[in-house]
């Protein structure tokens, strides 16, 4: 049995040297616009797909990207399946246990919507006795479970924040919190509009909310960290960054 | 009875399966399961409510659907006819998300509906997974009935009408007890599928005992060991079924079949 095992590992590490040049970027298959959302014939689009492109050009790696559940992106990674992850994950200290960092790409405020008729602001108190939804596994969940739980009616999971979206507006929970433009997304569209507004940005807390996105990478490959590192401090350094944000964004996301 | 139940094979499995329990507690993470055991239970017994209800109401259901389409009339076999055809045509996940996604965001357009008493229960999800799995469930089984209704001898019901039995009293008493006695093996193989059915409420945020799992899994990234322990819950579920349906079958006599 671990002579099979030890012939599979040499195998697999063989296999690897010889892909070397090809790293998997695993992005989400559920859409997450504006940042990757498949097009009419199922193509991946979106700031996030264009920026893939941008730092691995940079960073002179060739890049094949791979969609993955969410749910099981992590997995995906530390299984081997794919070699990096750029799914607008932020970075936090409970996913770098399990895995590595880059340096941020990017960094928004965390903002609360809800009905238009329904006026109350973005901290516990505002939220006292509403249920609120939120997309399972991310920091949001988190914040909300941290800061929310204790006075909101429930705190109902999603599968993907376009579930919880078309909750808000079918009024089935009262708030939903996520990452700023992928709600002012939800805002610009017909029904998002029509049934809702921003109740603003919830208190900052980096213990939960992270340092920003970074490319998530299995622990312990430091070169293709490094590479990463420098791909991103490239296309901001050379304007890159600044082209491809334009046609997504009015201002800059990068954060301070 | 002991002696006969503890034969040589049986004890060998039964060691075997031991030794299987034995390595996955010694050699499997188990650490993430006390901080699951407030929300473990509430899934549970989800999954179980839902399971009972919707099988009860769905049996409900059934046997009219299955004796109008086995006696009934043309316009009342037409209509139970094409709802079970079109239940059992279509997928269950898609019928639930048609009454969830469908249905359940057309309510709240309608502003009487949003306002009245009945919108706290109606902005909830528990009852659209109800709906959907009862009507699922009365689909399969009005078709099973029809089947059971038809397969009752017909001399029987002859003679009961030739004794002047009046109609009710004679579905009462002779058809629908021979019909259920016919169907129950089937039904009980029903209910065991049905139980495999509800994990799809979890894709309408319903936190079934599935759902549990799935959120442990995308909490701690640990994936193999509560979808084993969640295929040891479904197996046990699906062995009391099996049981309480064995114990039906046996109270019910069954003389000539």
């Amino acid at each position: 049995m671990k002579k099979i095992a030890l012939s599979l590992a040499a195998v697999l590490m063989m296999s690897g040297a010889a892909l070397a040049e090809t790293v998997k970027v695993g992005i989400a298959s559920e859409p997450y616009p504006p940042f990757s959302s498949p097009d009419a014939s199922g193509n991946w689009t979106g700031w996030e797909i264009d920026m893939i492109g941008a730092v691995c050009k940079a960073a002179e790696l060739e890049c094949e990207i791979v969609p993955v559940a969410w749910d099981g992106i992590i997995p995906a990674l530390t299984a081997g399946q794919i070699d990096a992850i750029m799914a607008s994950m932020s970075i936090t200290e409970e996913r770098m246990q399990t895995i590595d960092f880059s340096d941020k790409y990017y960094d928004t405020p965390t903002v609360v919507v809800g009905a238009k008729g329904d006026a109350f602001p973005a901290t516990p108190e505002g939220l006292a006795g509403k249920i609120i939804g939120v997309q399972v596994s991310t920091v949001h969940e988190a914040y909300a479970q941290k800061h929310f739980a204790a006075t909101a009616a429930e705190i109902k999971i999603y599968q993907t924040q376009d579930e919880a979206n078309q909750d808000l507006i079918a009024g089935r929970i009262d708030a939903t919190q996520a990452d700023s433009i992928a709600l002012d997304a939800f805002l610009a569209t017909p029904e998002g509009a029509a049934c809702c507004d921003s109740k603003g940005a919830v208190a900052n807390d980096t213990d939960v909310l992270g340092l920003g996105v970074g490319v998530g990478l299995r622990k312990g490959e430091d070169a293709l960290k490094a590479k990463f590192n420098a791909g991103i401090a490239k296309v901001i350094a050379d304007g890159t960054y600044e082209a491809v944000s334009k046609p997504y964004f009015a201002s800059s996301i990068y954060g301070g | 009875m002991n002696r006969a139940f503890w034969q040589p094979h049986r004890l060998v499995m039964a060691a075997v399966a031991l030794a299987l329990v034995a390595w996955c507690a010694l050699t499997l993470r188990w650490d993430w399961l006390p901080d699951y055991l407030g929300l473990a239970p509430l899934g549970l017994w989800r999954t179980i409510w839902i399971l009972l209800a919707s099988v009860t109401l769905g049996m409900a259901l059934a046997i009219p659907l299955g004796l109008a389409q086995a006696a009934g009339p043309w316009w009342l076999a037409w209509p139970a006819r094409a709802f079970c055809t079109v239940i059992r045509g279509t997928p269950l996940l898609l019928q639930l998300w048609l009454l969830y996604y469908g249905l359940g965001s057309l309510f709240p357009q309608i502003p009487w509906i949003r306002h009245s008493e009945l919108w706290p229960i109606l902005r909830q999800a528990w009852p659209y997974a109800l709906l959907a799995l009862t009507l699922s469930f009365a689909g399969y089984e009005g078709e099973v009935m029809r089947g059971a209704f038809r397969g009752v001898a017909h001399g029987q019901l002859e003679a009961a009408r030739a004794m002047g039995m009046p109609r009710l009293t004679l579905l009462r008493r002779i058809w629908l007890p021979q019909a259920v006695q016919r169907a129950l093996p089937t039904l009980g193989g029903e209910t065991v599928l049905q139980l495999k059915a509800t994990p799809l409420v979890a894709t309408i945020t319903v936190v079934d005992i599935y759902a549990v799992a799935s959120r442990v899994r995308q909490d701690t990234f640990i994936t193999y060991e509560p979808l084993l322990l969640l295929a040891v819950v479904y197996m046990a579920i699906t062995g009391l079924i099996v049981l309480l349906f064995r114990a039906l079958e046996r109270r019910i006599p069954s003389r000539a079949a």
